[in-house]
C-alpha cells in the first residue's frame, strides 16, 4: 500500500510526538513500576519498567507512614484543607467577579487594576510578613493560615469567571430587574446558575494547586499529626532515613492519584481555562 | 470616575429622572462595594499591610522573639557587599531563569506547532503532554526526580545500557542545576496550551495566500506564525519569568541547594534566612529586592515589546 506523498510529513509529525511523549511519560511510569518492585531491586536494572514480580505490599507498608501516624491521617488532613479552601476560593471569587463585571460603581477601575497587580505578585514575596502576622494571631500549627486567605478571592479565578459573565447577555439582568429582582437576587438566581462551568474550572484548579501546595504547610504545620500529603511525603522520603525504597515510590505515586483522576475527568475544563485566561498551570 | 448607567427607565419628567438616576447610582455604588468587599479586605489585610510591614522590617533586625531593631540600610549593605552566599544565590537564580524559561518556552512552542497541525489523536497527545504540568510541582515528583538522577537511578542505568559515561548528576556542582532546569522544562504544558490557543487564532487564509505567493514552510513560520504569535510570546515570557524566579520545591527537595550551593535558588536562600536562621529583617529585605528586580524586568520586557510585538491593526477584537 503506497502512502500518498502528502501523508509523509503528517506521519513524521506523529512519530516525533510519540517519541516525545514516551520520553516525557517515562519518569511517571518509572515511578509506578518502582513502587511495585522489591525494595532491594529498585536500583538494580533501575531503568527497567517491568518489575520482576509485583510487590503490592509496598503500598501496605508505606501506608503505615512514620512516627505511628498513618497516611490515612495525612490524606484526611489534605482533603480537609483542599476542600474547605476550594469552596472558600470559588465562592468568594464568584462574588467578586460579579461585582467587577456587572456593577458600575465609583472606583471600580482602580480596584480592578489593584487586583490585576496582586495577580502578578507572587506569594513568596509576602510570605515572611504573613507568617509574622499569623504568628501574632497564634495561628501557627493550625490550618487557618492555609484556609483563611482563600476566602478573600483568588485573582486568577475572579478574572476567569469575569470573562464568563461578560458572555452572558445584559438583557437577562434587565429582564430580571423589571421582574423585581435586585442585584443580589439577580446574582443568585440568574448569574450563578449560568456560570457553573467557570466555577467548576476554578474549583479544579484550586483543587490541584492546593493539593500540590508545599510552601504553606512547610511554613505553618509543625506537628506531624497535622501534616498534609506533600509535607508528609517530604518527611517520609527523607534521603537519610529511607530504607524501603519501594514504599517511598508507592506513597509518592499514590499521592498523585487524586490529581490525575481529577485531571482526566475534567481535562476539558482545564484546557479551556488555560486557553481563555492564560491561567498558570 | 462615575460612568453613566445604562439607559434604563427613560422617564419623561426631567427631575424625576434625575432623582431616580441618582438613587440608582447610589444603589450601584453600595452593591458594587458589597460584592467586591472580600477582595478589598484581603487586599488590605493580606497584601498591602504585609507588604508595608515587610518594607519596615527590611530596615530592621528581627528574630521573631524580641522587638525589631532599626538598622537602617544595614541589611542591604550586608546583602550587596558582605554576603557572598547572597551573590551565589543571585548568580544561580539568574542562570536558572535565563536557561530554564527559554527552554520551557521553546519546547512549548515546538510541541504546540506539532500539535496544531496533527489532526488524528491530537486531543490525546495534548492531554499526555499536559500531564507533567499537573503533577510536576508536587513533592512526589521532586522525590521521584531525585531518585531518577541519583547515582543508581534510571538515567545512569540507561546511559550504562547504552555504553555512555555515567556521572553523579546531583553530586556534581556543574550538572546538579541542569536536573532542576530539566524538571522545569518538563512542565511546559500550560505555556503550550496558551501557544496552541494563539495558533488557532491565526487565519488559515494568511498561509494560503503565502503559499500561493511561493513561500515555503520556513518562510511561512518566520513571516506569519512568529509575528502573529508575539503578543502570546510576550505574555508567556512575563508569566514564566516570574514563575521561574519563584522556583522553590525542586531545589529544596532534590538538591537541598547543594552541592556547594550550586543550586541555591533565591527563594530557597530567602527561606533559609527567614525560617532556619530567623533572620526576618534580612529575609524581608531579600523579598523586596526580588520584587524590585521582577518589577524592573517586567517593565523592561513590556517597554521592549514595542519593537518586537506585532499587534494586528483593527483585528478581530
Amino acid at each position: 500500500m503506497a502512502l500518498k506523498r502528502k501523508n509523509i510529513p503528517a506521519l513524521i509529525r506523529q512519530l516525533i510526538l510519540l517519541v516525545l511523549i514516551a520520553v516525557m511519560i517515562y519518569p511517571v511510569l518509572w515511578m509506578v513500576s518502582s513502587s511495585l518492585k522489591e525494595s532491594s531491586q529498585v536500583f538494580v536494572q533501575a531503568h527497567s519498567l517491568i518489575p520482576e514480580s509485583l510487590h503490592f505490599e509496598n503500598y501496605v507498608e508505606g501506608w503505615k507512614g512514620f512516627g505511628g501516624i498513618s497516611f490515612t491521617t495525612f490524606y484526611l488532613n489534605t482533603f480537609y484543607v483542599v476542600i474547605v479552601s476550594t469552596i472558600g476560593s470559588v465562592i468568594s471569587s464568584t462574588i467578586i467577579a460579579y461585582g467587577f463585571s456587572r456593577i458600575r460603581f465609583v472606583g471600580r477601575n482602580v480596584w480592578f487594576v489593584c487586583m490585576l497587580l496582586t495577580m502578578m505578585l507572587p506569594f513568596e514575596v509576602i510570605m515572611i510578613p504573613q507568617y509574622i502576622m499569623f504568628n501574632w494571631f497564634g495561628w501557627l500549627n493550625t490550618y487557618w493560615p492555609l484556609i483563611m486567605p482563600t476566602f478573600f478571592g483568588t485573582p486568577f479565578f475572579v478574572f476567569l469567571i469575569m470573562q464568563f459573565i461578560r458572555s452572558i447577555p445584559y438583557e437577562l439582568d434587565e429582564a430580571a430587574t423589571i421582574d423585581g429582582c435586585n442585584r443580589y437576587t439577580i446574582f443568585i438566581r440568574i448569574i450563578v446558575p449560568l456560570i457553573v462551568p467557570a466555577m467548576t474550572t476554578s474549583a479544579i484548579f484550586s483543587f490541584y494547586w492546593r493539593w500540590d501546595d508545599f510552601m504553606g504547610p512547610l511554613l505553618y504545620l509543625n506537628n506531624p499529626s497535622k501534616y498534609t500529603i506533600s509535607l508528609a511525603l517530604k518527611m517520609f522520603a527523607d534521603p537519610d532515613t529511607v530504607t524501603n525504597w519501594g514504599s517511598m515510590f508507592a506513597m509518592s505515586a499514590l499521592s498523585l492519584v487524586p490529581v490525575i483522576v481529577v485531571f482526566f475527568a475534567f481535562q476539558k475544563y482545564i484546557v479551556e481555562g488555560i486557553s481563555t485566561s492564560g491561567l498558570k498551570g | 470616575m462615575v460612568t453613566m448607567d445604562n439607559n434604563l427607565n427613560k422617564l419623561p419628567v426631567q427631575t424625576k429622572q434625575v432623582k431616580r438616576k441618582r438613587k440608582r447610582r447610589d444603589y450601584e455604588n453600595v452593591t458594587g462595594y458589597v460584592f467586591i468587599m472580600p477582595f478589598l479586605i484581603g487586599f488590605f489585610a493580606l497584601t498591602i499591610f504585609p507588604m508595608l510591614m515587610s518594607l519596615y522590617l527590611s530596615f530592621t533586625k528581627y528574630d521573631l522573639l524580641g522587638t525589631p531593631q532599626w538598622v537602617g540600610l544595614g541589611n542591604f549593605k550586608r546583602m550587596f557587599f558582605e554576603d557572598e552566599t547572597y551573590w551565589q544565590a543571585m548568580k544561580v537564580t539568574v542562570f536558572y531563569v535565563l536557561t530554564a524559561v527559554p527552554f520551557r518556552l521553546a519546547f512549548a512552542l515546538f510541541v504546540a506547532l506539532l500539535l496544531a497541525n496533527v489532526i488524528r489523536f491530537s486531543g490525546l497527545y495534548r492531554t499526555l503532554m499536559y500531564l507533567p504540568s499537573i503533577i510536576g510541582g508536587s513533592v512526589a515528583v521532586a522525590v521521584m526526580w531525585r531518585q531518577l538522577f541519583g547515582n543508581d537511578g534510571a538515567i545512569n542505568a540507561i546511559l550504562e545500557a547504552l555504553n555512555l559515561p555515567t556521572t553523579s548528576w546531583l553530586g556534581n556542582p556543574n550538572t546538579a542545576i541542569w536536573t532542576l532546569i530539566l524538571l522545569y522544562g518538563w512542565q511546559f504544558g500550560s505555556a503550550m496550551l496558551i501557544f496552541l490557543a494563539g495558533l488557532k487564532n491565526i487565519p488559515v487564509s494568511y498561509y494560503e495566500a503565502a503559499s500561493v505567493d511561493g513561500a515555503n514552510a520556513w518562510q511561512r513560520f518566520i513571516k506569519i506564525t512568529i509575528p502573529l504569535l508575539t503578543p502570546i510570546i510576550l505574555f508567556n515570557v512575563v508569566m514564566q519569568m516570574i514563575n521561574g524566579f519563584m522556583t522553590f520545591t525542586s531545589s529544596f527537595i532534590i538538591t537541598e541547594g547543594g552541592p556547594l550551593n550550586s543550586t541555591l535558588l533565591y527563594i530557597l536562600y530567602m527561606y533559609r534566612r527567614g525560617f532556619v536562621f530567623f533572620d526576618m529583617g534580612y529575609a524581608s529585605a531579600m523579598a523586596w529586592v526580588l520584587l524590585l528586580i521582577i518589577a524592573v524586568l517586567t517593565a523592561l520586557i513590556f517597554k521592549s515589546s514595542k519593537h518586537w510585538v506585532h499587534y494586528e491593526s483593527g483585528g478581530d477584537r
